[in-house]
């Protein structure tokens, strides 16, 4: 009694703790357990005990729900994300009805003009016997019965193609006609010819035309090539079969007999056997196709050794990789980009031996080459012709090339100091100029004179120059030591440098930003040759032609200039004293009529050095300027454009002034205009995957444009 | 072989009557015909100019109401019919191509405080001060038969603005809260309150049917879907929205009249700030009606005047003003594009055209138009007389907004 109790009660709460099948499983288990020890052992039960414990302990409790408020203000979150969603799809309308250029309301408005007759009798049915036998009657013979005007094959037809599409292909068709019956009235033209001369020219032409083919044929379609030589085969096999070119013809013994004493005869003869051999040789077909085949069709068709030849010459990698540039067409381009090139060589005097060299391996290159093209052109004059001995010759130019080299090289040079001649006469002048701008330090003085500032610029200029070419003037200016170990040319140009050098020194100190971006060059000065190499390049890349702070003050310059009154000379020669050829008016006159202008208020940003300030703004004008793109506009220029272009009909054709002073809003008096429909969203979502999107930006005014879109939609509609 | 010959479009060239001036081909060489802005310019003042001239927007005014007229309803198949509500509860509707009064009943005791009709036209629903929702017939009734109302619902609470539903049998009121109603049933099917206050308007979205707005007396508008079971958002403005009017053509746009004299046109998806604020009345703005292109609204105001404002622009372009009209409580544009009505405390409905100079077929009658003429330099330089200066306005705001932030 006492173990039954102890059985059912563990069981029972085990139950009421867990559920599941877990749970099940261990119940069993307990059971098992029980039965297996009916009469209860203290183990056991101290077992269950602990299995009961740790069920105990297991049990977490859950979390409490959230509170009413929390719970709605989530609801209220994800419904409200759920209907902006839903009503952004709007969107593209909305914005579509904005950008259009006319709106006529109501939007659903039915395509005027006659309905179709389906439509307009959609209920009406045959009634009368009479009515019943005509409709009876179509049905059998498979005639339209609502739309009077097309069969079914005939609207199975037109759907099958557009009217355009069969106007093309009607017109395809017409063409393809004519010129066969040209081609026709050609051929019959040509069979009629019976000069033998034009015919063999004929012959001839076919098969030049004919080895293209082939050519071509290797090339992209091996395996028709292969069906090709073999077509090849057969017809040596018919030569060696047939008595053509055996010299045992009727002809062939006419000219045996006047072979004697003709020598024509003699070597037409010869010509003719000839032939019967290169037609009879027997192809062999080796396992290097590439190259082969076009030797073989050499052999097989023997009249046109020559442009075999030709063809081995394009065949030969050699030849095929260096001739593609022509090496004059190299040269002027060499010869064009100069300030790429040269300014780089004047940089660090290391560096530039190195391009240096690397230009003159380039040089070496277009002489080869060039080299190559003489040979080339001799070889064409050789008649004979062997691969090997190709190679040899090659080897031959290299040795030659080397004493060529020194040659190029002394052109080359002799070249390039004329073309660095050119560049520096710019600054052979500055010698003159230069004590000004020393003097002109201060940047007061400098803004005076004319000639000051033609030098300032000029200065500027030769600061882009140095910028663009390298950043390691300061370096040489730093180590001059390493400069002298270089020969002489090099010191030349590290003079020339430094005299630039000199020059770009006020401008340096006019302003502290200056010294701010030039400070993280010098370190690159120092690093590795390679790296400094790579980097200058990308910086160089970077900056192209970026000199931001002389751009600024030249603008600065510019702008203070235009501001600055001229003066007005209203002195007429010839006015009251005599005038003619080489005759000035008298000083006094000059003077006299020479209007000067007050000078204007001082200029707002005369103190800032950092900062112009335009004052072109005239309050005037101002008033009639907007302040705000107008919408559907996305730059200044697009709506310049617009403003700029007149609309009245002194300036427009009669057409023009009503399309561009159409109101943008049609509406009918009396006509209900309903809210924008569900419907619309979805016609216009299938337009907008079929139509293309507005686009503004393009050159064609905007207008334009969307009005023939517009018209697009419109047509697609109505369709 | 193709020929080329010359085809010309006859349009070019020929008049479409005999009566036509000759068509003379021009030279449009831009040399010839020099000062090509200045003259333009000139050109486009002088049509500004003359629209002003030309700008005769009062067409009729509607009297018969004893009392302010409250509220107005446009017929939504019929352009000629209009309801007005008073403020002693009679109702009217009226024949606008006759300009008269057709049927007159008592609705309501107390204010008629909002009207709708049904979308199909044959029925409408007022709201009144004597806490009753009730279903009128559109039809008058026949002779010897008595005014009725179809259906008659007693809420809890009074009512103050009611709207129906596009497409279906589905009503929506807002007094204490915002209630949805079946035509069908006697109770709300469904009640949105959020925090305890008592609106002042409810509109559905007539594109996206489902959404509703609601201005509400805590300053706030609260948006709701009829689909979901709490409402979607709130934005809580400086001062309290009278009503608000969705943009029948832009699914999530709408414009709320504010008492800080201002309307504000909200994105419903981004609620934080308004995208366009379109100020220029100088009193609190009572009612706005969009145009039913979208295009366009037109406010009432305390201001005793009428502004329409472009959408997208801060100011209107067109404002209408009688000596005798009040304060102007209620405003609709016509479902035609054409034409106004407002109805103000003086107890008058006056129809305005929409656009000022646009000429409206043959009106004969002795109107009471407005002489702009004295101001024609631009359209935006319209004289409104005997109103506050804005100096006064903002002065009058500054304090209205410290008054609260006192009281909060």
């Amino acid at each position: 009694m006492c173990v039954k109790w102890t059985t059912v009660v563990p069981c029972c709460v085990f139950c009421l703790i867990q559920g599941g099948s877990d749970d099940e499983r261990k119940h069993c288990k307990l059971l098992e357990a029980i039965k297996h020890c009916a009469p209860m052992t203290p183990s056991a039960l101290i077992k269950t005990k602990k299995q009961l414990k740790n069920l105990q302990h297991n049990q977490s409790t859950l979390e409490t729900p959230l509170t009413r408020k929390e719970t709605e203000r989530i609801q209220r979150e994800v419904a409200f994300e759920k209907t902006s969603k839903e009503v952004s799809r709007w969107q593209s309308v909305v914005l579509q009805n904005q950008k259009a250029e006319q709106l006529v309301f109501p939007l659903n408005q039915e395509p005027s003009g006659p309905k179709r007759i389906e439509q307009v009798v959609a209920g009406w049915k045959a009634q009368t016997p009479l009515e019943q036998e005509i409709f009876s009657l179509l049905r059998m013979n498979k005639q339209p019965l609502h739309d009077p005007v097309l069969t079914p094959t005939e609207e199975a037809s037109l759907r099958a193609m557009s009217l355009e599409e069969a106007k093309i292909r009607r017109a395809e068709l017409q063409k393809a006609r004519v010129l066969q019956s040209y081609y026709e009235a050609k051929a019959k033209r040509e069979r009629k010819i019976k000069s033998k001369k034009y015919h063999r020219v004929q012959k001839k032409v076919m098969r030049k035309e004919y080895l293209k083919q082939f050519d071509e044929m290797v090339k992209t379609d091996p395996a028709a090539a292969l069906e090709e030589l073999k077509k090849m085969e057969l017809s040596r096999m018919k030569e060696r079969m047939s008595l053509k070119h055996q010299n045992s013809g009727k002809w062939a013994k006419s000219k045996a007999i006047m072979a004697k004493y003709d020598d024509g005869a003699r070597k037409a003869m010869q010509k003719q056997l000839e032939v019967n051999k290169d037609l009879t040789l027997k192809l062999v077909i080796p396992a290097d196709e590439d190259e082969e085949d076009e030797e073989e069709s050499a052999e097989t068709l023997p009249d046109f050794v020559n442009d075999a030849e030709h063809i081995l010459d394009q065949v030969n990698p050699w030849m095929r990789g260096k001739l593609s540039t022509d090496p004059m067409v190299q040269e002027e381009s060499n010869r064009l980009d100069p300030p790429v090139v040269r300014p780089r060589e004047l940089g660090t005097p290391g560096e530039g031996r190195d391009d240096q060299e690397e230009d003159e391996e380039q040089m070496e290159e277009t002489e080869e080459e060039a080299l190559l093209r003489g040979f080339e052109e001799r070889r064409k004059l050789q008649i004979s012709d062997d691969n090997e001995e190709a190679v040899e010759i090659s080897d031959d130019e290299e040795a030659v090339e080397i004493s060529d080299d020194e040659a190029g090289l002394s052109k080359f040079t002799s070249l390039f100091h004329g073309l660095v001649n050119n560049h520096m006469e710019p600054p052979a002048d500055q010698p003159k100029a230069g004590p000004g701008v020393g003097q002109g330090e201060s940047p007061a003085l400098l803004e005076e004179g004319l000639v000051r500032v033609r030098t300032l610029e000029d200065v500027e200029l030769l600061s882009q120059d140095v910028s663009a070419s390298d950043p390691a003037p300061l370096t040489t200016t730093q180590t001059p030591g390493t400069e002298e170990t270089d020969t002489q040319s090099a010191t030349q140009q590290a003079d020339k440098k430094r005299k630039r050098k000199k020059m770009i020194d006020p401008n340096e100190v006019l302003t502290k930003e200056a010294k701010v971006i030039k400070m993280p060059l010098a370190p690159t000065a120092v690093e590795d040759v390679e790296g400094k190499e790579e980097q200058r390049v990308i910086i160089k890349e970077a900056f192209a032609g970026d000199d931001v702070i002389s751009d600024f003050l030249k603008d600065k310059r510019k702008q203070e200039e235009a501001g600055r009154p001229k003066v007005i000379d209203l002195t007429l020669p010839g006015w009251g004293e005599w005038g003619g050829l080489g005759l000035q008016p008298s000083r006094s006159k000059r003077k006299r009529f020479r209007v000067k202008v007050a000078p204007p208020p001082p200029r707002q940003d005369q103190k800032l050095p950092n900062i112009i300030i335009s004052e072109k703004r005239d309050s005037s004008i101002a008033a009639h300027q907007v302040c705000q793109l107008p919408f559907p506009f996305e730059n200044p220029t697009q709506f310049e454009r617009t403003i700029r272009s007149p609309v009245g009909r002194t300036w427009n054709t009669q057409n023009t002034v009503q399309k561009i002073t159409a109101p943008k809003v049609v509406t009918q008096l009396g006509a209900i205009i309903e809210p924008i429909a569900r419907e619309y969203l979805i016609k216009d979502n299938r337009q907008a995957v079929t139509g293309p999107s507005i686009n503004l930006e393009s050159d064609q005014g905007p207008q334009k444009k969307r009005r023939s879109q517009q018209k697009k939609k419109h047509k697609r509609k109505k369709n | 072989m193709k020929v080329k010959v010359l085809s010309r479009n006859p349009d070019d060239y020929v008049r479409e009557t005999k009566l036509d001036i000759q068509r003379v081909p021009r030279n449009y060489d831009p040399s010839l015909h020099p000062f090509e802005v200045p003259r333009e310019y000139t050109r486009a003042l002088n049509a500004t100019k003359l629209e002003r001239v030309f700008a005769k927007p009062f067409l009729a005014s509607l009297d018969g109401h004893r009392d302010g007229v409250n509220c107005m309803a446009k017929h939504p198949k019929s352009l000629s019919t209009m309801l007005s509500g008073s403020c002693d509860g009679e109702l009217k509707v009226w024949n606008l191509t006759k300009r008269e009064c057709v049927r007159t009943l008592q609705a309501h005791e107390g204010f008629v405080r909002g009207m709708v009709v049904r979308f199909c036209g044959t029925s409408f629903f007022t709201v009144g001060d004597d806490k009753t929702i009730k279903q009128w017939k559109m039809e008058t009734p026949g002779y010897g038969e008595e005014e009725e109302p179809l259906n008659t619902i007693l809420g809890k609470s009074v009512f103050t603005s009611i709207d129906h539903h596009q497409k279906e049998g589905v009503f929506v009121t807002c007094g204490q809260q915002v209630d949805i109603w079946d035509e069908q049933r006697s109770s709300p099917i469904r009640s949105f309150s959020w925090g305890v206050d008592s609106f002042s308007c409810v509109r559905f979205n007539p594109v996206e049917t489902e959404l509703l707005a609601s201005c509400a007396s805590d300053r706030s508008i609260v948006l709701y879907d009829m689909r979901e079971a709490t409402p979607l958002k709130k934005v809580i403005m400086n001062m309290r929205s009278n009503t608000l009017c969705w943009n029948p053509m832009e699914a999530y746009n709408f414009t709320c009249s504010n008492e800080d004299y201002n309307l504000y046109t909200y994105d419903m998806r981004y609620l934080d700030k308004p995208f366009t604020v379109h100020m220029d009345h100088v009193s609190a703005v009572l009612d706005v009606d969009y145009s039913p292109t979208g295009k366009e609204f037109v406010s009432a105001s305390f201001d005793k005047t009428i502004r329409i404002f472009p959408k997208d622009s801060g100011h209107s372009r067109e404002v209408y003003h009688t000596k005798r009209m009040q304060h102007v409580i209620s405003i609709k544009w016509s479902s035609d594009n054409k034409y106004i009505l407002s109805a103000s405390d003086e107890m008058n409905i006056r129809l305005w055209k929409a656009n000022a100079a646009e000429k409206l077929g043959l009106v004969r009658q002795t109107v009471l138009f407005l002489s702009f003429t004295s101001s024609v330099r631009t359209s935006s330089n319209l004289q409104v007389p005997g109103i506050k200066s804005n100096v006064m306005k903002e002065r009058w705001i500054s304090e209205q907004c410290r008054m609260l932030t006192i009281n909060r």
